[in-house]
């Protein structure tokens, strides 16, 4: 029902004539929109030790604007939850929690999701200055770290979306080793 | 002063010197042993050990509140700084990051003899792929980005077992970089003392120098600490034990001399009146102390008590014999007077066989102080106090109590009834009357108790509850035992049975297992070339691990590992308090972590489980909380026994020395009536009854019969309690009140030992006295 209705809400809203100068505002209220769903993704990390990519895959779900769960399949099965500022860790039996409001720095580096699935500007911009590109179609948000101890693990995150959905979130960190998490929407009420 | 008179007192002096200088020599202790069993099982003696010198014991958790989070850390961090350095601490925590740093070192240099996963099969071609290619695989997960920066040195992941098996439970909430409350509004230290639990004095100079070092970095007053453990039950039970010994003695003492004073109007009787209770008193301190090495607090404090009951005899005495002359008098009353000290002795005597060490030492206290107090008024008070006594005549009294009696015996009926009602009463409640457990004896006020749950839940401390327990010959069979049991647990882990669990051998391997570990070691020539053919479809090139090899192969020339390997690391203070040397060998003890429930709080483990897979590995699995209740229950069921046993003694003493059924009977009834009414007085006040209430009901009747025997022997001189000597009757009265004063003072104590047994005797005394006079009979009738 609230599905139905909001991929409604969707149509129209991409119905809307791509007037105005895409900037950030439109952005965050185009994610902000976004109430959550399911994703297959496959995350590439290039480690400068090592000679090929280390490729995981999983699937994603996202109910807005602060439960995330990350469940890895392959290589090994992993979940990772995010609900609020706990962010647990399920592998092997071994469970694990973290109240992230103690870890200021991973709050952070989670914000940086968390922040643009919800679109919440104000909560990036705690952290990061942001680079708008491209258009509702196709945009590329940059964040850079304004805070000295993030830029020291993290040196740029780009996130590469169309309309309200992420599509791809690229870390690059402070030793050059840089992850690229591919994000695929699965809707069976869109029939993708 | 005539001669006999002279030598009973050079006699009596010597005794109260040599006393004097046992007393003096006396050690008096105020700590929990009071509470631990005399002759503790295999469990309990873990339990007993934990107490008095088990880590738990020595924890004291502390928090730094008001102010912001900022200043609360910036204090909390030098806290840390201060107490670090103070030899009276083996560890601060507090959260910072970096303070574990020692630790994390020496696991990593020492990894290849300290991880479980290091066998021969780990470091052959098949085992080395496996192993490197778990940790390519860890590196794809947010927990593997640890990881990275060691992946050369220890492609194999040796470090991530060791650490796995480390408790990943619940950590402290933080703010600004140190541990805080569960709200953040309270910065938190977990504090460990060198002191054992056992050292009360040890803890209270621990326990002073954190208020005194916090006070010199706190240049924010807004800030305030508190602080809990337990050495801080200790000690505030100590200073409790203390100043209510003094209290409670100088209360009783002076309302005595007060009631003597106005009975006698003479400051030489009333000073020869108390010659029997500072006698007994003495006697009852000496006895203790020959007899135990140590004086526990509670028990002098119980001196109130006696106090009041040692003083009757000298009552009798000298408001019975004025009359009727010192000869008279021994011939006349001594005999009822010497039943009657039978018969308290009956009571105290059966607490002599308590397990119950604390129990025990009342009884031998009260039993030695009442007895010697009468043999002092027997033998030593007549000569000293001469033929003339100079009392005052108080019969004039005795007509009024004797209206007194007369109307309390119109009443007969309806007290009986109100006894039925108040038995029936108790039937009915009957469930409901006992406290379930032991902190019903625990000196920590509620208020202490709700302060500390509230510190230990918001730093996770750990509870200690259930634990494996290994005893071995030497430090080295210790370790290899505790090797083997931590094999079974590995099990249970994976069954779920349990959570985890801490062992030294973890930190410190036994020899064989170091051996056998070094053994699996290949030398580098023989491991590059395996690992160049397990790693060749690998994204990890071989070529790049040459640390790996290098490590591998300093630990292949390394000397063992021992426990002054660890020294300067918080591994040295975890291998210490769960590898411990005894007096009869090395103990092992390993902590077992309940597993990890649904909801906020952990579950329980499941007994059986633990005990089928531990058994045969000659560890024993203990739960202390199951303990603690299995030794409240001990005592109970043992106090129940005693004090049957202690009545049963008393009804026999009384069958045969007074040779009536009839008598017995109404001497028994009203003493039964007293502690029906007195027990369903506590209930409705809404007491819980413990142990010491138990044990107070055989007090009233040990105590109350010396009354019951008074009226029972003026029933069989008299027709008609209008003839009763009035001498006698007064003498009693006062007795009584003495007697009443003494115990009813121990119930204003907060020691619940002490409180018990007041509010139970006290009133028990009078209601005997008032009771014997309603039911007293005549000669040959009813």
């Amino acid at each position: 029902m609230i599905k139905r209705l909001l991929v409604g809400l969707l149509c129209v809203l991409t119905a809307l004539p791509a007037s105005a100068a895409f900037d950030i505002a439109q952005l965050m209220g185009d994610l902000a929109r976004h109430k959550g769903g399911r994703a297959k993704f496959v995350e590439k990390k290039y480690l400068a030790i090592l000679d090929k990519p280390v490729v995981s895959t999983g699937e994603m779900t996202y109910t807005a604007p602060d439960r995330l769960e990350k469940r890895t399949l392959t290589p090994k099965v992993e979940t990772l939850l995010l609900d609020k500022d706990i962010l647990s860790i399920e592998r092997d039996k071994q469970k694990l929690s973290i109240n992230l409001a103690n870890q200021p720095e991973a709050l952070a580096f989670v914000d940086s999701i968390r922040g643009t699935l919800s679109g919440n500007r104000a909560a990036l911009e705690k952290n990061y200055a942001l680079h708008l590109a491209g258009n509702a179609d196709k945009w590329v948000l940059t964040l850079l770290p304004s805070d000295q101890k993030i830029a020291s693990m993290v040196q740029r995150i780009t996130v590469t979306g169309n309309k309200n959905q992420v599509r791809i979130i690229e870390y690059l960190q402070a030793d050059g080793d840089r992850s690229v998490l591919n994000i695929d929407p699965v809707d069976p009420g869109n029939g993708q | 002063m005539t001669r006999p008179a002279g030598r009973a007192l050079a006699l009596w002096l010597l005794a109260m010197l040599a006393g004097a200088i046992v007393v003096w020599n006396s050690r008096f202790s105020a700590d929990m042993s009071f509470f631990l069993p005399a002759k503790p099982s295999a469990e309990q003696q873990v339990l007993v050990d934990q107490l008095k010198e088990g880590v738990v014991s020595r924890l004291l958790m502390v928090a730094i509140a008001g102010g912001d989070a900022a200043s609360r850390a910036t204090a909390s961090r030098a806290l840390r700084a201060r107490l670090e350095k103070l030899p009276e601490f083996v560890s601060i925590q507090n959260g910072e990051t970096g303070s574990m740093n020692a630790e994390r070192d020496f696991l990593f240099a020492h990894r290849y003899l300290l991880s479980p996963a290091v066998t021969p099969e780990r470091f052959t071609v098949d085992g080395l792929r496996q192993a490197v290619a778990d940790s390519i695989d860890l590196l794809a997960s947010p927990a593997g980005m640890m990881l990275k920066p060691l992946l050369p040195r220890d492609p194999t992941g040796e470090l991530v077992e060791l650490v796995g098996g480390l408790n990943a439970g619940a950590q402290p909430n933080a703010r600004d970089g140190v541990w805080a409350s569960r709200d953040g509004e309270r910065a938190m230290l977990l504090i460990q003392t060198a002191a054992l639990g056992s050292d009360t004095d040890g803890q209270e100079r621990a326990i002073g120098l954190v208020h005194s070092q916090f006070a010199a970095t706190a240049a924010n007053d807004k800030l305030s600490l508190q602080l809990s453990g337990p050495g801080l039950f200790a000690v505030k039970s100590r200073a409790t034990i203390k100043s209510e010994v003094s209290l409670l003695s100088t209360l009783s003492t002076v309302a005595i001399v007060a009631v003597l004073f106005f009975v006698y109007r003479s400051l030489r009787l009333m000073t020869l009146g108390l010659l029997p209770v500072v006698s007994g008193a003495l006697a009852g301190v000496v006895a203790v102390s020959l007899a135990y090495d140590s004086v526990f607090g509670i028990t002098v404090g119980f001196g109130s008590a006696l106090i009041g009951e040692a003083v009757d005899y000298s009552i009798y005495y000298f408001v019975q014999s004025g009359r009727l002359g010192v000869e008279h008098w021994r011939a006349r009353f001594w005999p009822t007077i010497r039943l009657g000290v039978l018969t308290s002795a009956c009571g105290f005597g059966a607490l002599l066989f308590s397990g119950f060490p604390g129990l025990a030492q009342l009884g031998l206290y009260s039993l030695s102080g009442v007895v010697v107090a009468a043999l002092v008024t027997r033998y030593i008070l007549p000569p000293l106090a001469g033929a003339n006594l100079d009392m005052r005549d108080l019969s004039h009294i005795g007509p009024r109590l004797k209206r007194g009696i007369a109307v309390l015996q119109s009443l007969r009926w309806p007290i009986l009834l109100l006894a039925l009602a108040a038995a029936a009463m108790l039937v009915v409640n009957r469930n409901h009357l006992w406290h379930p457990n032991l902190s019903a004896l625990s000196t920590v006020s509620a208020a202490d108790g709700a302060a500390d749950q509230t510190l230990r839940a918001d730093i996770s401390a750990p509870d200690a509850r259930y634990m494996a327990v290994i005893t071995a010959p030497d430090r080295e069979s210790a370790l290899q035992a505790a090797e083997r049991a931590g094999q079974k647990l590995d099990v249970l882990i994976t069954e779920g049975v349990i959570g985890g669990y801490d062992s030294p051998a973890r930190f410190l391997p036994s020899a064989a297992m170091q051996a056998s570990r070094r053994a699996s070691l290949p030398p580098t020539a023989e491991l590059q070339a395996r690992l160049q053919t397990a790693l060749a479809d690998s994204p990890l090139a071989a070529g790049k691990l040459g640390g790996f090899l290098d490590d591998v192969e300093t630990t292949r020339r390394q000397g063992q590992l021992s426990r002054e390997s660890l020294h300067g690391t918080a591994l040295a203070l975890a291998v210490d308090s769960l590898l411990l040397q005894r007096p009869n060998g090395w103990s092992v003890l390993l902590p077992l972590r309940p597993p990890v429930g649904h909801g906020e709080a952990g579950v329980d483990i499941a007994i059986e489980p633990v005990r089928a897979a531990l058994a045969g590995s000659g560890a024993l699995f203990v739960d202390m909380k199951n303990e603690f209740d299995t030794l409240y229950n001990d005592y109970l069921h043992e106090a129940t026994l005693l004090s049957l046993a202690g009545f049963v003694a008393i009804v026999g003493l009384l069958a045969v020395t007074l040779r009536s059924p009839r008598r017995l009977g109404r001497l028994l009834l009203p003493l039964l009536l007293s502690v029906v009414l007195v027990i369903a007085g506590l209930h409705l006040a809404g007491q819980q009854l413990h142990l010491l209430h138990l044990i107070g009901m055989l007090l009233i009747v040990a105590v109350g019969s010396n009354y019951a025997l008074f009226f029972d022997d003026a029933s069989q001189a008299a027709r008609g309690f209008e003839d009763f000597d009035d001498a006698t009757l007064v003498s009693m009265a006062v007795a009584n009140l003495t007697t009443a004063i003494g115990f009813g003072t121990l119930a204003l104590s907060k020691v619940p030992v002490l409180h018990a047994v007041g509010v139970t005797v006290g009133p028990g005394a009078i209601l005997a006295l008032l009771l014997s006079a309603c039911f007293v009979g005549r000669k040959g009738g009813a």
